[in-house]
């Protein structure tokens, strides 16, 4: 499982760099999407896959009983994602502005401040 | 009231009236007090915060009682705690500047609070103690960082914000990637906790990997070779007082991170990250004044300097020993005075000359001496002229690097130093010197520019007087870089138990 | 370019939202207030009560759904922001490490126990600047249509 998903990580990031490297900027922020999923899979993969149970312990207890999964790793990836929302949302604002005062979509074309 | 509450301040006050300005969103002059005042109150606080560290030492505050390294922990050595205080020091003077020239458009769109949270995230970044926490402080600045770039939306601003943007989202996935590795090999995200997982650690080839994910994701942020590009396209676009503020701050956060990473987590492999560090080191310096000696644009030049003096704080890391350290941080202190005040020098020179192209300015010294003084004082201090504060800070570094006998990147060093220089004299004699050419741009009309006056003045005596009072300057550099060469001080303070 | 006109006004969606308007925003004041110790708090509450105004956006329009609000979508993310920063200054009075969590049990006569907490006050933050957050961002992109 760990070796697949290592595989599906790294086509993630393959994938995010390629479309970053492409002139248009909308496909610019599909790769900066993809990018910040990669790195949220990667924290996921490496904290390790395990059938756990949630890391909630029971009423009336102090220990959990069995196998949990690791919560930090999820409030990690939690946290990230929220960030990652946040600045997408603002990047994607921000594409839309340029375009409308750039008149293009062309990354080639915005080389004014070259 | 304990006083472990003053490593927090510097966070929680920007935040707060950052917020507090954010729900008066509509009224101006309710704005600018608040930015006033409360940049003021911030820097009490710092000042505060500076005095107690150099007292009793490193202070650790468990946020929420969780102790460390299970919950986040903020921590102020005396490196964050300096840096703490310089970041407030710009932020009032920024704050001051912005007073008199940020059009009330833009204070609608939220300049003030914008100022608030970029100094609420970078002095987040200057205190924590958790490797993601850090992440988190990060993408505080940036946002607060990208909304400011684009004030005003030119077309300039817009082309340079995409590059700036994406360039430090890559960098921040880049980091978040070393993150989740780190934790991947020691389960933990406490940084002293992590140095002391990753010592006792086998295989210490996984560790120089992550250690260069991170070199690569902070030096973007620092804006070193090769990775510089998305600062010169960007930083000469927005607002003077944003300009100012940035090249102040924010590539210094990318300094610091290199400084506390590479100091206390990665230091089993300095042969390899340092040296890599120190080619990066001299490259950024040469690279950046090079790009600048092409440039006619002040603002232009100034930011290509931002990245050549950068080249000198990373030589500090790299030569890795306590006077390389002492200049780096010396370093770090003039610069992010002196180019603020140099950024904010240019500002008042479109005000007053019209113009930022140095092919259409001219006469400034005759027409206004008291401004002339005020560009002159920093820019000999940029370029090492004695007794200025750039002197002591080359010269310490300069004198690091005799005594480990790098005699290459000595050489660059003082090489760079006198194109600066160049560079200086260039803007002097065409902005300043030469007659004023026809036709002369046009002038804005004259506005009272007391305040602006102020405030740059306030930043170029303080290069003044961190050159004739360098000696008090340098023993608190020096205890800070005891305690960076030293991190087992800095894992007690925070574990509350010896590293082994 | 020429901006394609904004229009999605339908009979059913217009008469289902104005069922669904109380409905998400009951919903995500319970999930608001349900936090905590179970699932829920302000960060999804918010999202569902930012996704109440959003749907009045689709089914009305731009106006409405800014009506609605009544304050500038910024000024609840400073409000928001305000409530969470005061959420960590209590347990200084009592003489608790910053941002401890403070909890109050109070016996109201018809409710019965009603738990207090900072780290509600914290949630309310939460919520509030989460709405304030993705309004800002759907109006700003909604005006850039409506221009």
């Amino acid at each position: 499982m760990t070796t697949l998903m290592a595989i599906l990580i790294g086509t993630f990031y393959a994938a995010a760099i390629y479309m970053m490297l492409r002139r248009s900027v909308v496909k610019l922020v599909i790769g900066l999407i993809l990018l910040s999923n990669a790195a949220n899979l990667l924290i996921f993969t490496v904290a390790g896959i395990n059938r756990g149970i949630p890391p909630l312990i029971p009423e009336g207890q102090l220990v959990i009983d069995g196998p949990a999964a690791d919560p930090l790793a999820q409030a990690v990836i939690l946290t990230s994602i929220v960030i990652g929302f946040g600045v997408l949302a603002f990047a994607v604002v921000l594409i839309h502005r340029a375009c409308e005062v750039v008149q293009t979509d062309d990354m080639n074309e915005m080389k004014g401040t070259d | 009231m304990d006083l472990e509450v003053l490593v927090a301040l510097p966070i929680i006050i920007p935040l707060l009236i950052g917020a507090l300005s954010l729900t008066l969103l509509n009224n101006h002059s309710a704005q600018r007090w608040l930015g006033a005042i409360g940049t003021a109150i911030l820097l009490i606080s710092a000042v505060w915060l500076l005095v107690h560290t150099l007292e009793v030492g490193i202070q650790v505050l468990e946020v929420g009682s969780w102790p460390a390294p299970f919950g986040i922990v903020l921590v102020a050595d005396m490196l964050g705690a300096i840096m703490v205080l310089l970041a407030s020091t710009l932020g009032f003077i920024t704050a001051l500047y912005s007073l008199k020239t940020i059009r009330k458009r833009f204070e609608r769109f939220g300049y003030y609070p914008l100022l608030h949270l970029l100094l609420a995230g970078v002095n987040g970044a200057f205190l924590t103690g958790d490797i993601f926490n850090l992440y988190v402080w990060f993408e505080v600045l940036l946002v607060a960082s990208f909304a400011l770039l684009i004030l005003g939306g030119e077309r300039a601003q817009m082309e340079g914000a995409i590059k700036y943007v994406t360039l430090n989202l890559l960098s921040s996935a880049l980091f978040l990637t070393a993150i989740g590795l780190t934790y991947g090999l020691v389960g933990t995200l406490n940084m002293a906790d992590i140095a002391v997982k990753l010592a006792s650690l086998e295989d210490q080839k996984m560790v120089t990997v992550i250690g260069s994910l991170f070199l690569i994701a902070f030096a973007i942020k620092a804006a070193a070779f090769p990775l510089f590009f998305w600062l010169p396209a960007s930083y000469h676009t927005p607002q003077v007082a944003v300009s100012a503020i940035f090249a102040g701050l924010l590539t210094k956060v990318g300094v610091y991170a290199l400084y506390r990473v590479f100091t206390l987590i990665f230091t089993a492999d300095t042969g390899f990250t340092h040296e890599v560090l120190l080619w990066m080191g001299v490259f950024t310096m040469l690279t950046g004044v090079l790009g600048a000696a092409a440039q006619f644009e002040i603002r232009r030049i100034l930011s290509f300097h931002s990245i050549s003096q950068i080249g000198y704080m990373m030589l500090g890391l790299a030569l890795f020993t306590p006077l390389a350290l002492i200049g780096g941080i010396f370093y770090i202190v003039h610069h992010s005075v002196v180019k603020s005040s140099l950024f904010l020098t240019s500002g008042l020179i479109y005000r007053l000359g019209g113009s930022f192209e140095l092919k259409k300015l001219g006469g400034l010294y005759r027409k206004h001496p008291g401004l002339a003084i005020l560009f002159f004082v920093p820019a000999l201090s940029l370029a090492g002229v004695p007794p200025l504060s750039g002197f002591f800070a080359k010269f310490i570094l300069i004198k690091a690097g005799v005594e480990v006998g790098s005699w290459w990147a000595i050489g660059i060093a003082l090489l760079v130093g006198l194109l600066t220089l160049y560079s200086m004299i260039k803007i002097w004699n065409e902005a300043f010197w030469k007659a004023t050419p026809e036709p002369n741009p046009p002038v804005p009309a004259p506005t009272r520019n007391g305040l602006i006056y102020f405030s740059i003045g306030v930043l170029a005596v303080l290069t003044v007087a961190l050159g004739v009072f360098a000696q008090p300057m340098y023993q608190i550099a020096d205890i800070a870089a005891q305690q960076l060469l030293n991190p087992a001080v800095y894992i007690e303070a925070v574990l509350g138990r010896t590293s082994p | 370019m020429k901006p394609r006109r904004f229009n999605m006004r339908s009979l059913i969606l217009n008469t289902g939202s104005s069922l669904l308007l109380p409905l998400l925003v009951l919903f995500s004041l319970f999930l608001l207030f349900r936090g905590h110790d179970e699932p829920g708090g302000g960060f999804i509450g918010g999202l569902v009560a930012a996704a109440a105004v959003a749907l009045k956006l689709f089914s009305e329009d731009y106006k409405a759904a800014r009506d609605m609000l009544r304050v500038h979508p910024l000024q609840l993310v400073g409000i928001g922001l305000v409530l969470a920063t005061i959420a960590s200054f209590p347990p200084l009075l009592v003489g608790d490490s910053f941002f401890t969590a403070q909890w109050w049990t109070l016996d109201l006569p018809v409710f019965g126990e009603f738990k207090l907490s900072t780290p509600l006050l914290f949630d309310i933050g939460v919520y509030l600047g989460v709405i304030g957050t993705v309004l800002t961002v759907v109006f700003t992109l909604a005006e850039a249509e409506h221009s």
